[in-house]
């Protein structure tokens, strides 16, 4: 039982990771403010979520594993808020999203 | 207004020994009571306490709810995932609005942060009748627009009335 259940929050740590590297590379390489928040998306949702869940196997404890879904609730509840505010308050100022056609004159990186 | 405070009393108590752990020292305990009653009476004397200080009537429409939305999340997380790997030519930014169908505030908020939540788009602004935001691509306009997440959080707004 105690294998079966490191080895499954094993499964849930590296695919988080792998997404939380995904999602690093995309905030390097996407090309402007607007999409740099999907690729902090990322992070935000599916690899907060596998990451807390696979800690939550590991927990020993009853409080423990609930501070951590806690605060994997509390993740779900606040990130898209912070997004909404940045994304929002890049609209307000005025900040046009990178567009395809547009994109492909500059050569800037 | 006696049935409000009983469901928040709950609610702070199972909360409390769930972050706080020790459940066998009495003093510890007693503390634990008199931050619960002391924050029951603080909420009451701000004329908070009512329906929406009691989260468990929205248990039943969440858990409806939640993990159709976590099946969409893993959905976008896969294909924003995708696009990041092939790089900027797999994108096409695009900012679009969406007709709502939420009549309520909490309606609204839960379609704009359902929106939000999914990677691949973010809510802009909201109003009363639309919502205004932008997509990493097009299929992830037609996909909104298809009208799948637009009802289920209706039909969790029906719930919560």
């Amino acid at each position: 039982m105690g294998v079966v259940l490191d080895i499954l929050s094993w499964i849930l740590l590296l695919a988080g990771s792998v997404l939380l590297i995904i999602g690093g590379i995309g905030l390097i390489r996407m090309p402007d403010f607007y999409s740099r928040i999907q690729a902090a998306g990322l992070t935000d949702t599916l690899c907060s979520i596998l990451i807390l869940l696979g800690l939550t196997l590991q927990a020993d404890s009853i409080p423990l594993a609930a501070k951590l879904l806690f605060t994997l609730v509390f993740l779900l509840f606040t990130g898209p808020t912070a997004a909404h505010a940045l994304a929002k308050a890049a609209r307000h100022d005025g900040l046009e999203p990178w567009r395809r056609a547009s994109g492909g004159a500059s050569s800037k990186r | 207004m006696t049935r409000y405070m009983f469901s928040l009393t709950v609610l702070l108590a199972v909360v409390w020994l769930l972050f706080s752990g020790m459940w066998t020292y009495v003093i510890i305990l007693s503390l634990g009571v008199a931050s619960v009653m002391v924050t029951v009476w603080l909420v009451g004397r701000m004329n908070l306490l009512g329906r929406d200080s009691e989260i468990f009537h929205m248990l039943p429409a969440a858990l409806r709810y939640w993990p159709w939305l976590i099946g969409q999340i893993v959905l976008a997380n896969l294909q924003v995932a995708g696009r990041i790997l092939k790089g900027r030519d797999s994108i096409d930014p695009r900012i679009a609005r969406i007709r709502i169908q939420q009549r309520t505030h909490v309606g609204r908020a839960i379609m704009a942060n359902s929106i939000t939540l999914t990677p691949g788009t973010v809510t802009l602004k909201v109003t009363e009748e639309d919502i205004e935001y932008y997509a990493l691509t097009p299929d992830l306009v037609e996909d909104l627009e298809a009208g799948e997440m637009n009802r289920r959080a209706r039909q969790f707004e029906e719930q919560l009335s």
